[in-house]
């Protein structure tokens, strides 16, 4: 037998569930009758939302997108390493190292606040310009390293973030215990800090698997660059949206992941 | 002398009053009494020189003039605009009559704007280094398909190479000529696809140490490289433009500018 309250709470709860679908389903219904009644909607469902070029152009972008999937499987682990190397190097305490703390420092400065196409035009063109021979002029190589080194330097500030998040008697205790900093750094710092900053290093690896696309500003034919030769070939935008859906479909999902560890990270410390 | 004769006629034109649009054109532009032609940004040699196409001077921009004259437009009557190819074939208004930037008419791109009858056709030509060719590069097709080909991306070169060449590795592909050239510069690829002008252009002033090892002439390619002025899709000025580019061709002026700015290929072997 439910209480007066539970049966009163019962009806709110109805009543905000069909609020929140009937405005839902309002604006849904908006959108799909009054954009099409637009002057020039024809003329943009003809561009962008094609059909025929859709089917006709989808297989080749998704045979495309390994090409991507390529890029960012390479790049991925050589971004995760260098950037935790550099996060220790800035964090580097010892005097005699000052001149790696400084470097890393300046590294970090410089590729966190270069656009990332710029560092791919000039290492990509500007590199294998010097005259190297085949197969060490490769875009590839290149246009990867560029990206290499400007997501490191975010993930090394990342990293640092998480370091520091780790209060600094931990350090002490460890000392106390007989630990030298390095075994400090390894078995109590880190291995806390990671995990500490696994979300929004999971954020970083979304926005470079777009960046990825950025490639093709210097060869390697991507599926930026495919969708672009699609469109203009057939003079119709329809295969960016091709391009677009397949990003989403891998973006999407691994949000959500990045989401969903956030909050078990949230409730395991609350 | 022919220079001297259009120079003279421009200037002819220009001090008669405002000369009255033929009937066809009349009412059909953005703006009454004026044509709108769009050109690229920035517009390549040997079409517009010096990025200036209010000069007159470079095929196309000649093109232009002497086919806004036809149309019964003054030279003071042209007015010039930028657009790049995305803006071109985007739906909606456009804010040009016409638009000539070497556009390539293909049935696809003819079912979302509008083209003119070619005013143009080009033959292919391969654009590479001295270099590539000391290591043993020859013009014919065999030697072509072993070779690292680079194209722009938004050119119809794309399906071209493969129609022609079908080269052994999968192009790099860019999105201006420059990079192209810087690309080739590098030596990230041995040879790129270009219309035979263009070609001629990056071979002889952009590019260090550059070749032209051949070309395809338009009557070995299924579908040649026609350009066209590129129109807004029922835009009711394509049949004054096609009427005024025929008259442009029986008269033999077509030719004529042709002569004047664009170079003769004959010295570039054809490739077999």
């Amino acid at each position: 037998m439910p209480t007066r309250r539970e049966i009163f709470e019962a009806r709110q709860r109805r009543r905000a569930n069909l609020v929140a679908a009937g405005s839902t389903g309002l604006v849904v219904l908006a959108i799909v009758v009054l954009v099409p009644l637009a002057p020039g909607w024809e003329a943009v469902q003809r561009s962008f939302f094609n059909g025929e070029v859709f089917a006709r152009t989808f297989p080749g972008l998704l045979n495309a997108f390994l090409m991507d999937i390529a890029i960012f499987a390479w790049c991925a682990p050589l971004i995760a390493a260098a950037g935790l190397l550099l996060a220790i190097a800035r964090d580097l305490r010892a005097p005699a190292l000052t001149p790696v703390k400084l470097a890393a420092t300046a590294f970090i400065d410089i590729f966190r606040g270069l656009p990332v196409i710029l560092v791919i035009y000039l290492i990509g063109f500007g590199i294998p310009g010097l005259g190297l021979p085949r197969p060490w002029n490769s875009p590839y190589l290149w246009g990867s390293l560029a990206l290499i080194l400007v997501y490191s330097a975010y993930v090394a500030e990342v990293i640092r973030s998480g370091i520091e998040s780790i209060h600094d008697s931990q350090r002490a205790a460890a000392q106390s215990l007989g630990l030298s900093p390095r075994d400090t750094m390894r078995f109590v710092i880190l291995p806390q800090a990671v995990r500490r900053v696994v979300p929004a290093n999971m954020n970083l690896f979304i926005a470079l698997q777009k960046d990825v696309a950025l490639l093709s500003f210097i060869g390697p034919v991507e599926i930026f660059r495919q969708a672009g030769v699609y469109k203009s070939l057939l003079a119709n935008f329809t295969p960016y949206v091709g391009a677009a859906l397949i990003f989403l479909a891998i973006t999407i999902p691994a949000t959500r992941y990045a989401d969903h560890l956030m909050s078990r990270q949230k409730r395991a410390r609350s | 002398m022919t220079r001297l004769l259009t120079t003279s006629t421009l200037a002819l034109v220009l001090a008669l009053p405002a000369v009255a649009q033929t009937d066809c054109a009349a009412g059909k532009t953005i703006e009454e009494g004026v044509l709108t032609i769009a050109t690229g940004n920035p517009a390549y040699y040997p079409w517009v020189l010096n990025d200036a196409p209010e000069s007159g001077e470079g095929f196309e921009a000649a093109v232009a003039y002497a086919l806004a004259e036809e149309m019964g437009f003054a030279a003071d009557q042209v007015s010039w605009t930028r657009t790049s190819f995305d803006q071109s074939i985007q739906p909606g208004a456009k804010d040009f009559d016409v638009n000539l930037q070497q556009f390539s008419i293909t049935p696809e791109r003819a079912q979302v704007v509008d083209f003119s009858v070619p005013y143009y056709t080009s033959a292919m030509a391969v654009l590479t280094t001295g270099a590539v060719v000391e290591a043993g590069a020859e013009p014919t097709v065999a030697s072509l398909k072993g070779l690292v080909w680079g194209a722009d991306a938004n050119t119809t070169a794309v399906p071209m190479l493969t129609d022609l060449i079908a080269p052994e590795r999968q192009p790099l592909l860019y999105g201006d000529n420059v990079d192209v050239t810087a690309a080739m510069q590098a030596g990230q690829i041995d040879a790129a696809l270009f219309d035979l002008p263009t070609a001629l252009y990056l071979s002889a002033v952009v590019l260090n140490d550059g070749v032209l090892l051949g070309q395809f002439p338009p009557e070995r390619s299924e579908n040649p490289d026609q350009f066209g002025l590129l129109m807004e899709k029922g835009n009711p000025l394509k049949e004054c433009v096609d009427a005024a580019l025929g008259a442009l061709k029986d008269s033999g002026r077509l030719a004529e500018i042709e002569a004047t700015w664009l170079q003769d290929a004959t010295g570039v072997p054809v490739i077999e």
